[in-house]
């Protein structure tokens, strides 16, 4: 075990890096870029050292860090990582970087400062990485709640149509999810105050206390629907295709790649083990509402017009699996579930950014302002097919694995289930390759020949953001082994030690 | 007749203030008053400070000392709260003192003038302001420190009235707007007298009951459920009443949002935050220490008020137009969240979530009215919402500052709004009632409700476009300055590292019976 703190450095790093790049002169924006550029390869780099430290077979909370912080009440900043949330915070610096140089000229030309977008997406990073390594409830929650002040600001200073209306929407609904939380978070702290004697946040203490049946259903209840605002689940979602289509293209990139897994995460690593009475109780509705959820958003996206809209609503879907996975209770699917978490981010993230290279050539999103685009720019089209077809989990690529491993695990259990959510597997197949046909195939658009941008193929530039995501959806669908190495033991730890699951014997059926 | 013992000592701070208020008013006599600006504003920082050093030295020895024959206890909570009322009086007065905005400051010459009357203009633009505002502002003071730590019935209602009466003068001061201003000082004169006079009748039924007015007799009688019950709970509901007015708790709110934007803005902050931390620091200790062996009688009305109190505070807020306005109600809401902290009787994290919050919310309360008496233009502060749309790019910096301030409103994370509200939930969970979970649950609902308007006025700062009629924004002089960086700093220190100051109200919480 080494004693570098790397979970507070990484948290903090990203803060630094912030603070420099929004103090630079205004009238040098290059120069911010360069610095915001090389500050989050550095936090990359970093995270890979880390990623190499972790010891797969290891314990299951690794590089913990304590430190006091309001001792009266118990709380202390604490940080540990197992491999759940290891996997999120590689996604996290993967992306960050491949965002940055997708956003290059994003902020550019409105009247907005554009070293503040690069410190917004700094800061953002530094709440991200916290959220994911914080193992104190106290300190999960801070870092839940100000995550949400980077990418308002994010949302409503460089969005695009309709900003205002979706920056207000998205912090309003993910404040009332956490204020729910809030008074969970309390309740829990209470109830562990007077069952352990002493205050404490400390997650693995609170794992140990025993809860009234009445009392950890209403906790539970005031976490998940948190969660749940934030994953999105149906109903809760309505504020994630009007955030998605209005934020910058690098913003929902990590709106939807990295923001909304803390949804997901959180049912993981909050729900499921401090609650776990509670979690197999409400499991039937949570699995109706991811099962809803996959057949809703999927429809809703066959239908939509909005390129952006559209990626939103298969994040809903893709959600609905994740969701499917936590909440069958096997660690075959609970593994793929956090796998997918890792290969939606990759795989639609590469789908946000390659819809905001067109949006940005086109100036609109609308689907109807597109058609034949592929003869004007092929290789863009090219990249575009594939993050669709690595969006609807095409064999071969990472999301496949992942999609077939809950899928599997959920059979074992639950039949109806899976059967239903398998069906979602068609429904993604229609949205995706019926939007590329609408967009790239077919005659060319008449309107879209004259615009100048549209002659611009894929620059090196977009290059540069999209040949990372790629080789990474192409190994990771070939050679998983590695990821699913280290999330496996965390996703069996949940299941048996935390919840006392044991997975089904292998029956005649599925044998 | 014998005269009690009296401990000048633990009087000090009060006497103190008292004298130099006294001499305020002598300055204004003898004083050439192109001279007393200066002098008044040393007087009073000196006489407050000096005050200051005297509580600090009390609280380090742990001083408990009931004197005057039982009229006024020195213990935690009175040190701790008259530290406080200090400490925001300081503060605010240096908001009140600032003359750098406008010629003359914000206070108006004479008051007497006729609204509209050529003497009316003149005075308006080239006349100093008044310089009574320091005396008078002393006085309050000195009304609310005895105000939190009087120990019977009688000495509570002198300080009531001590502390009132200046107030009302000084919401009838402003330079500009001044028909609005009188109005909100009439308003606030009949209002209050109308609660001073419900106060008083329920002394006096308190005294049929009890056959006492100290809190200690009233305590025993009480304890010894002795006496009519009628007689004790239209006495103690009459007295809560004015209590909770001054508090600002519905339905005794209405006259908040009127007087607050009608006062002169230095004014509203000082009301706004000391005037709070006297109002609850007075209804904690007769809730804890007399009337707590009623509590099974009280907590279910308190309760509803409370409820009552969150829900209309933050609901209306959403409606507001104005900033000042907006504040009101968001500090009538704050009134309810405090009410839930004192419903958490009888355990001592209710007296100490209840004087953290005071704390966190005085100070992030005079910060944002001292952003407001920035954003001006020809006519003074400019407080209608839309004329604020755009500031952030006219003035990133104020923006900013007033954005984190609303976000400390709205509780998030990292500001004393958070920890603040922590606290209190969390001691009325503790307080192992079902009431306590209710109140939480409509705190929480409330603060989603609140959360709107303070990130409306977010919106129309930073999101939309600056129009033709956005006001400019002062520099701020060194006074406001100081005032908006106490006000922050302190904001993000309860934030971030709450925890010297959570064990000070956990080491003063216990009240002297």
């Amino acid at each position: 075990m080494t004693s570098f703190p790397y979970l507070s450095v990484l948290t903090l790093a990203p803060l630094v890096g912030a603070a420099i790049v929004a103090f630079l002169p205004r009238r040098r924006p290059a120069l911010a870029k360069q610095v915001a550029l090389i500050w989050s390869l550095a936090v990359l780099a970093l995270t890979t050292v880390m990623w190499v430290a972790f010891e797969a077979g290891g314990s299951r909370f690794q590089f913990r860090e304590s430190y006091p912080w309001i001792p009266v009440w118990g709380v202390n900043v604490t940080f540990a990582a197992d491999g759940i949330a290891l996997v999120m915070l590689a996604l996290i610096a993967v992306l960050l970087p491949v965002v940055i140089i997708a956003s290059w000229h994003d902020a550019e030309g409105g009247r907005r400062s554009v070293p503040a977008y690069f410190a917004l997406l700094l800061v953002l990073e530094s709440t991200m990485i916290g959220v994911f390594a914080a193992a104190d409830v106290f300190l999960f929650y801070v870092f839940f709640e100000i995550m949400l002040v980077p990418m308002y600001f994010l949302i409503g200073s460089f969005g695009g149509h309709q900003r205002q209306y979706a920056a207000v929407k998205f912090f309003l609904y993910s404040l009332v999810g956490g204020l729910f939380m809030l008074a969970a978070v309390i309740g829990l702290w209470v109830l562990a105050g007077r069952a352990l004697g002493e205050p404490t946040f400390d997650w693995q203490a609170l794992t140990q206390i025993d809860l009234s049946t009445g009392a950890e259903r209403w906790l539970f209840l005031g976490f998940f629907i948190a969660f749940a605002v934030k994953a999105p689940f149906f109903p809760f979602h309505t504020w994630l295709p009007d955030a998605g289509s209005a934020a910058p293209a690098g913003a929902a990139a990590l709106l939807v790649g990295v923001l909304d897994k803390v949804g997901t995460f959180g049912i993981l690593r909050y729900c499921l083990p401090l609650f776990p009475e509670a979690s197999r109780y409400f499991a039937p509705l949570a699995l109706t509402l991811a099962v809803v959820g996959i057949i809703y958003a999927a429809l809703l996206a066959v239908g939509q017009n909005d390129l952006k809209r559209l990626v939103a609503y298969t994040s809903i879907a893709h959600f609905g699996f994740i969701g499917v996975g936590i909440f069958a209770f096997t660690t075959q699917a609970g593994t793929g579930a956090v796998l997918y978490m890792l290969n939606h981010g990759l795989a639609t993230g590469l789908l946000f950014l390659v819809v905001g290279m067109f949006v940005a050539r086109r100036g609109s999103a609308l689907i109807s302002d597109f058609g034949g685009a592929g003869t004007m720019v092929p290789v863009l089209a090219g990249v575009f097919l594939f993050a669709g077809l690595a969006s609807l989990a095409l064999p071969g690529l990472a999301p496949f694995v992942s999609e077939f491993m809950v899928l599997i695990g959920t059979l074992t259990v639950n039949k109806t289930v899976a059967v239903i959510a398998t069906a979602g597997i068609v429904l993604a197949a229609a949205y995706v390759l019926w939007m590329i046909q609408r967009t790239t195939q077919g005659t060319l658009n008449p309107a879209l020949s004259t615009v100048d941008g549209m002659r611009r193929d894929l620059t090196w530039r977009e290059t540069a953001v999209v040949a990372p995501l790629i080789v990474l959806l192409i190994v990771l669908g070939f050679y998983p082994k590695p990821v699913i190495d280290v999330i496996n033991p965390a996703v069996t730890a949940t299941l048996q030690q935390d919840m006392g699951v044991q997975d089904p014997a292998p029956t005649e059926a599925s044998r | 007749m014998k005269l009690p013992a009296i401990d000048y000592a633990a009087l000090a701070p009060m006497l103190i203030l008292f004298g130099v208020a006294c001499l305020g008013v002598l300055v204004e006599a003898f004083v050439p008053r192109a001279r007393r600006q200066p002098v008044q504003v040393v007087l009073a920082l000196a006489g407050l400070i000096a005050a200051l050093i005297v509580i600090i030295r009390q609280a380090t020895e742990q001083k408990e000392v009931i004197t005057i024959g039982g009229a006024v206890a020195v213990d935690g909570p009175t040190l701790f709260l008259q530290g406080t009322i200090v400490v925001l009086g300081i503060v605010s007065l240096l908001l009140v003192a600032e003359r750098s905005l406008e010629r003359g400051g914000t206070f108006v010459a004479q008051a007497a003038v006729v609204v509209g009357s050529e003497a009316d203009r003149r005075q308006a633009a080239r006349e100093p302001g008044a310089t009574e505002v320091y005396p008078l502002a002393v006085f309050a003071l000195s009304g609310m420190m005895l105000f939190v730590s009087s120990n019977d019935l009688l000495t509570m209602f002198v300080a009531l009235e001590v502390f009132s009466l200046p107030l009302y003068l000084l919401c009838a001061l402003a330079r500009r707007r001044r028909l609005l201003s009188q109005e909100a000082a009439l308003k606030y004169f009949l209002l209050g007298a109308f609660a001073s006079a419900f106060f008083l009748f329920g002394i006096a039924l308190l005294y049929g009951y009890a056959g006492r007015v100290d809190f200690a007799g009233i305590r025993g009688a009480v304890r010894a459920h002795e006496g009519s019950e009628v007689l004790l709970f239209a006495g103690l509901a009459l007295l809560v009443i004015g209590l909770l007015f001054k508090a600002a708790a519905a339905p005794f709110h209405v006259w908040i949002p009127d007087v607050y934007q009608g006062a002169p803005t230095p004014i509203t902050a000082f009301m706004a935050a000391c005037t709070k931390v006297a109002a609850f620091g007075a209804l904690l200790r007769v809730l804890y220490v007399a009337f707590d062996g009623a509590q099974w009688d009280y907590k279910p009305v308190l309760g509803v008020i409370a409820v009552l109190t969150m829900l209309i505070g933050s609901i209306l807020a959403v409606t507001q137009t104005d900033i000042k306005r907006l504040l009101a109600y968001s500090s009538i809401a704050n009134a309810g969240y405090l009410l839930v902290g004192v419903l958490a009787v009888p355990t001592t994290s209710g007296v100490s979530s209840t004087m953290f919050y005071l704390v966190a919310y005085g100070f992030t309360v005079v910060a944002a009215f001292a952003v407001v008496t920035l954003v001006r233009d020809a006519d003074g502060e400019a407080t209608h919402l839309s004329r604020w749309a755009g500031l952030g790019k006219r003035s990133p910096l104020l923006s900013a500052i007033f954005t984190f301030l609303l976000l400390a409103f709205a509780g998030i994370p990292l500001t004393s709004g958070f920890t603040s509200k922590f606290a209190i939930f969390s001691a009325a969970l503790d307080a192992q009632d079902d009431l306590g979970i209710w109140l939480v649950i409509v705190g929480v609902i409330t603060s989603m409700i609140l959360a709107f308007p303070y990130l409306r006025v977010v919106v129309m700062m930073w999101l939309s476009e600056p129009g033709e009629s956005t006001p400019s924004v002062s520099l701020p002089g060194a006074l406001t300055s100081a005032t908006l960086a106490i006000g922050v700093f302190v904001t993000l220190l309860l934030g971030l590292a709450p925890q010297p100051v959570l064990e000070l109200t956990d080491r003063a919480a216990d009240f002297i019976r």
